[in-house]
């Protein structure tokens, strides 16, 4: 951000459109709006990271990186608007971020053969690559997320949860409501009760709720926010004197955001996750060197190790690897969004992998096949020191019960696909 | 008594402290409406506007640092300093009634007389217009809003009331709950409400005010500046904004939803009428008890919660089927 | 010198009292028709459809029921993002139900749900005026809303709680999911946009207009002179909502083909439809129309000229978007209070008369 606007004017005049060479991933950012607060750390790490392929290694396979960021507003009219202006450029990959885009861009890049990554988002039954060909989820979506919640409980409490009460306070929209089912199925399985708390949008009025729980003390609360209902609930909780540590919620709640205006107060609340936190790693020196200090930052550089940060860098790593893949399968460098998405197909991250990008035990190692895109699910838990202002992985990522979340998989996908004519591809 | 009961009169005593609190944003509303018969669409924004400037004046933020930055190739961020928060009050006041005096100057003061749909919709252009100058002076984030009034005491108070709760436990044999921001809140707001009025009632602009509002070819021809009293309205529903911000602020942090808090304030206003300052306060004490009332008695159980916004409104729906103008409105009048 | 009536005789009723009397507003009417169907389906790529022409067109059929509403019949609603929501369920509930039947007819059955729908909200404006009206339609906006949230059977108890639109044909070809021709979902929206306005120009011309302009202008001088309220009120809301209902169908079918309801047809979707209305004249067809592209083209353009052309990071040109809208807004209000259309017809008189001013 330290070019002059009037000489990136001027360049952009000079240039004349970008190299042919050049692979383009757009980056549909939310810096604006309601929202801002999340979708500046993840698109500065988006971007970052390309960046740092760029200065480092001159590019993923020895072709230089393009990032073209359109601002969404996490509006699903603007992100329209954005996917059809950057369609055109052979675009790597879309990373929607927000579930109304997503829902939007499944049949459309579909029919367009351009590949889609929703990391921890959108349509959850998209794992079943059989029947969403050119969506991906991994490492692991929503219903992860809910089971690695019951799971941590379990782990927490010695394996036996029968008899506890748990509370669902969730946005009162289809993003909050992802995880009734599963917690339901497992409600059943494992014998807990299940309390359901909606919270209306924006979510800045939550007496009623709070006052709920405070009457029927349930032992734990989990929590599907998103925006302001992030910080008022944990500013609630907190009031009400809810015991922090016995209130977990999912990665959208649990950014460095949502927990500072509660101050000290917040201290032990934790979040479930898919990826590590910090800034323990020395791919972040790299990003110190090649992209902070050298002034080519996507932001301020104020973000770097932040929870959102690091998802956004992680996705970008995601995708570089599974660009880096599929230039080995189709021995071609110059490759194409249907040979991004075989890419996508073919991913395997590994311990090696992860370690050698200067990103040992980032994120769990997963397979991506043809039949499964969403990674295999793990999912770790955070917690928050207010003290330090620090998030910590407590509980390391761990596999979620694929029983109870394949079974919903296969019956939404079949729905889908029955709904849609789409014929079994995978043998 | 049974537990129900306990628990609905807990219930009824938060509705009242959130009533309070969506007062202070209908207030803001009604003090322009009332003066100049303008339906203030902006108050909601300029309410995070407000709490915006006195995040960035406490924090010492450059504002438009985002922009210099990208332009200039700077790297400014803040000048460093951190004022304590009674200045920056003050200063951010000070930025309100600048405001006030822009908006009367570049806006209103070129519409006069005209119809009320069109003054509306000149607050529709400042609504966009702020939300953007606001974003691009202090930038997007969440700011976190602690404001202590006298160093490190003084601070706004969250959380439980111990007293009360002590208390309500020896009568009842259950604790309420009760918030510390929401009874420094109600303080605030009382205070505020009686500043008010004092000032409508016994200063010599406060009168020229209420004469303003009376009729204001009347006003004009004794001679009182309807550009003053413009201007002063603005900056008292720029004050409102502020405390309003604080209030809500203090609880989410300041961030771009503060400009939703409006359509809360906006079943109040129906329901109290929109030229009456009590009409606000006690509108906003029915709606925060009903919608509190309805989420827990039929809500929660029967219809699977999260009525509150609608509820609002049917409820002030149905108060004006029987009061077309309102709790506290003028009587509408009409003839041919 | 160019537009003028001078020659231009008119000799029956008929012909006297047509939508553009004036020769030259006809042809350019005409041109505008022929470039609309015949040439723009020719040359449309999917960037123009999906970014800019179908959520223009979309957007004019709602500001034009709401104009219906509000311009003319005085009544203020912010609902629409409410009923827009109605159409586009019913519409997802017909075409799930009856895969067979032509999508033309969904669309128009949908309209007549919202109609329906609207009516029943309506029913308080007997009572209730102004904005205190306005405020009371919110409560249509927000229980409807939470209805479609909340009862699984609108979604068809769907996993995702989204409605999504299957693929559907009209005359055989494609006109909703992905893979629909460009040029077939402009064609499609462009005539429910057209038969809207045409429908509408010659209801607000006529004795329904009259009754609901007198309604506008003083309920009660017009209930005096014999103009039914309650009918004159409840027409207008089912016009109204009819067009409401329909622009909603298009935007969740054709336009964006999965929509959520709190994100798609939010409170912010019943200001925005408002503010083209008040933006564009009230009162006037063609000031929904000018209304709609202000709204839906000026952002388009300020972020094509300021990402794409300039080079300034997103979020600047984004903040300044919102400046610039809102700074536009005022000033237009400033140079002409009655809107974009009130601006038209003044240049309309301006160019008649010149270049003889006097």
């Amino acid at each position: 951000m330290k070019l002059k606007l009037t000489s990136l004017a001027l360049g952009a005049a000079l240039a004349a459109g970008p190299a042919l060479a050049d692979l383009t991933f757009p980056d549909l950012s939310y810096r604006t709006g309601p929202y801002a607060a999340g979708g500046i750390p993840f698109s500065d790490g988006y971007n970052d990271y390309f960046t740092l392929l760029n200065e480092r290694d001159g590019g993923i396979g020895g072709v230089k990186v393009k990032v073209t960021e359109c601002e969404t507003g996490y509006n699903t009219e603007k992100g329209v608007e954005c996917y059809e202006a950057t369609k055109g450029d052979s675009p790597m990959v879309y990373q929607p971020l927000s579930t109304g885009i997503t829902y939007q861009l499944i049949p459309k890049a579909t029919a367009d053969g351009i590949p889609m990554h929703t990391m921890g988002y959108g349509r959850t039954s998209a794992k079943n690559g059989d029947v969403f060909s050119n969506v991906f989820n991994y490492p692991a979506n929503y219903w992860d997320g809910a089971s690695g919640v019951v799971n941590y409980l379990l782990e927490i409490n010695d394996g036996n949860i029968n008899g506890k009460k748990l509370a669902l306070l969730y946005h009162n929209s289809a993003y909050g409501k992802e995880p009734i089912r599963t917690l339901e199925e497992l409600s059943k399985k494992h014998g807990f009760e299940l309390v359901l708390l909606p919270v209306d949008h924006p979510g800045q009025e939550q007496k009623s709720q709070w006052l709920q729980i405070r009457r029927e003390k349930p032992d734990y609360v989990t929590m599907w926010g998103w925006g302001v209902m992030n910080q008022v609930a944990i500013q609630e909780a907190a009031n009400i004197r809810y015991p922090m540590e016995n209130f977990i919620g999912i990665w959208w709640s649990g950014a460095e955001h949502d927990v500072l205006p509660a101050g000290a107060a917040a201290d032990g609340y934790k979040a479930v996750t898919f990826h590590n936190v910090g800034r323990d790693f020395p791919v972040f020196d790299d990003i110190q060197t090649y992209v902070i200090d050298a002034g080519k930052a996507a932001g301020a550089g104020d973000q770097v190790g932040n929870v959102l940060y690091n998802r956004g860098m992680y996705a970008a790593m995601l995708a570089a690897e599974a660009a880096k893949t599929a230039q080995e399968i189709h021995g071609t460098q110059d490759i194409t969004p249907e040979m991004m998405r075989d890419g996508m197909e073919a991913l395997e991250i590994t311990e090696e992998k992860m370690a050698a990008l200067g990103m040992p035990n980032f994120g769990p190692s997963f397979k991506v096949t043809c039949g499964n895109h969403g990674g295999d699910g793990m999912v770790g838990v955070n917690q928050w020191d207010a003290e330090t202002q620090t998030w910590s992985l407590i509980s390391d990522f761990k596999p979620t019960d694929s029983e109870v979340i394949g079974a919903l998989i296969a019956e939404d996908s079949a729905a889908f696909a029955a709904e849609n004519n789409i014929e079994s591809r995978c043998k | 008594m049974s537990d129900q009961f306990v628990f609905a009169m807990e219930v009824t005593l938060n509705g009242l402290m959130a009533g309070v609190l969506y007062a202070l944003v209908a207030l803001g509303f009604v003090l322009i409406y009332k003066a100049s018969g303008i339906f203030n669409f902006a108050q909601g924004v300029m309410a995070l506007f407000a709490a915006m400037t006195l995040v960035g004046i406490m924090n010492g933020q450059v504002p438009f640092s985002h922009l210099i930055n990208a332009t200039f190739g700077t790297d400014l961020h803040d000048f460093g300093w951190h004022l304590p928060a009674l200045l920056a009050i003050l200063l951010t006041v000070g930025v309100m009634v600048l405001l006030a005096w822009g908006v009367q100057r570049f806006v209103f003061s070129h519409l006069v007389g005209q119809e009320p749909i069109i003054l509306f919709m000149a607050t529709i252009g400042l609504a966009y217009f702020l939300e953007g100058l606001a974003d691009l002076m202090w930038g997007s984030e969440i700011k976190t809003l602690n404001v202590c009034l006298f160093g490190e005491s003084g601070c706004l108070p969250q959380g439980i009331n111990e007293t009360i709760d002590a208390v309500t436990y020896e009568w009842f044999g259950y604790g309420f709950f009760i918030d510390n921001l929401d009874i420094t809140a109600t303080i605030v707001a009382a205070v505020l409400v009686a500043a008010l009025i004092a000032f409508s009632q016994y200063t010599k602009q406060g009168r020229a005010l209420r004469a303003v509002a009376d009729d204001h070819q009347a006003a004009l021809s004794v001679g009182i500046s309807l550009n003053f009293i413009w201007i002063l309205v603005w900056s008292l529903a720029g004050f409102v904004a502020l405390v309003a911000g604080i209030m809500w602020g203090a609880k989410s942090g300041v961030q771009f939803s503060l400009s939703l808090i409006a359509l809360k304030a906006l079943p109040v206003l129906m329901l109290g009428g929109f030229t009456s300052i009590p009409g606000a306060i006690v509108g906003g004490l029915i709606i925060g008890v009903g919608e509190k009332l309805f989420e827990f008695a039929i809500g929660a159980p029967f219809l699977g919660g999260a009525t509150e916004n609608w509820f609002a409104y049917v409820l002030a729906l149905v108060f004006l089927v029987f009061r077309p103008q309102g709790l506290f409105g003028e009587k509408i009048i009409e003839r041919v | 010198m160019f537009y003028r009536e001078a020659g231009d005789f008119h000799t029956t009723y008929t012909s006297d009292s047509q939508t553009f009397p004036i020769k030259f507003d006809r042809y350019r009417y005409y041109v505008i028709l022929v470039i609309a169907f015949l040439v723009v389906p020719f040359i449309i790529n999917d960037y123009w459809a999906n970014a800019i022409l179908l959520p223009f067109l979309i957007y004019a059929i709602a500001a034009i029921g709401l104009n219906i509403l509000t311009g003319y019949c005085g009544q203020v609603s912010l609902g629409t993002g409410g009923f827009m929501a109605v159409g586009a369920y019913a519409c997802y509930k017909l075409m799930t139900a009856f895969p067979d039947v032509s999508m033309f007819i969904h669309v128009i059955l949908a309209g007549a749900i919202t109609a329906v729908v609207g009516v029943l909200f309506g029913l308080p404006s007997l009572r209730i005026k102004g904005f205190y009206l306005a405020v009371a339609t919110l409560a249509a906006q927000f229980f409807l809303l939470w209805l479609f949230n909340k009862v699984p059977w609108f979604y068809n108890y769907s996993a995702s709680g989204q409605i999504n639109a299957p693929e559907r044909e009209v005359f055989g070809i494609l006109i909703t999911g992905a893979s629909a021709p460009a040029w077939a979902t402009y064609l499609f929206c462009l005539i429910f946009c057209f038969a809207s306005a045409i429908v509408a120009r010659n209801l607000t011309r006529g004795t329904v207009g009259r009754k609901w302009m007198a309604i506008r202008d003083m309920d009660i001088a017009a209930e005096i002179i014999g103009v039914n309220p309650l009918r004159a009120k409840l027409s207008a809301f089912a016009v109204s909502s009819f067009f409401v209902g329909i622009s909603g169908a298009l935007f969740f079918s054709i336009y964006l083909g999965a929509v959520e309801v709190g994100e798609a047809f939010s409170i912010q979707k019943s200001f925005l439809v408002l503010f083209m209305v008040i933006v564009g004249g009230l009162g006037s067809i063609f000031g929904s129309f000018a209304g709609a592209a202000f709204l839906v083209l000026l952002p388009v353009a300020l972020k094509v000229l300021g990402v794409d052309m300039l080079g300034w990071p997103t979020d600047i040109v984004a903040h300044f978007q919102l400046v610039i809208v809102g700074a536009l807004i005022i000033f237009f209000l400033i140079v002409e209070p009655h809107g974009l259309a009130q601006l038209w017809r003044l240049a309309k008189e301006k160019l008649r008369l010149w270049p003889f001013p006097h």
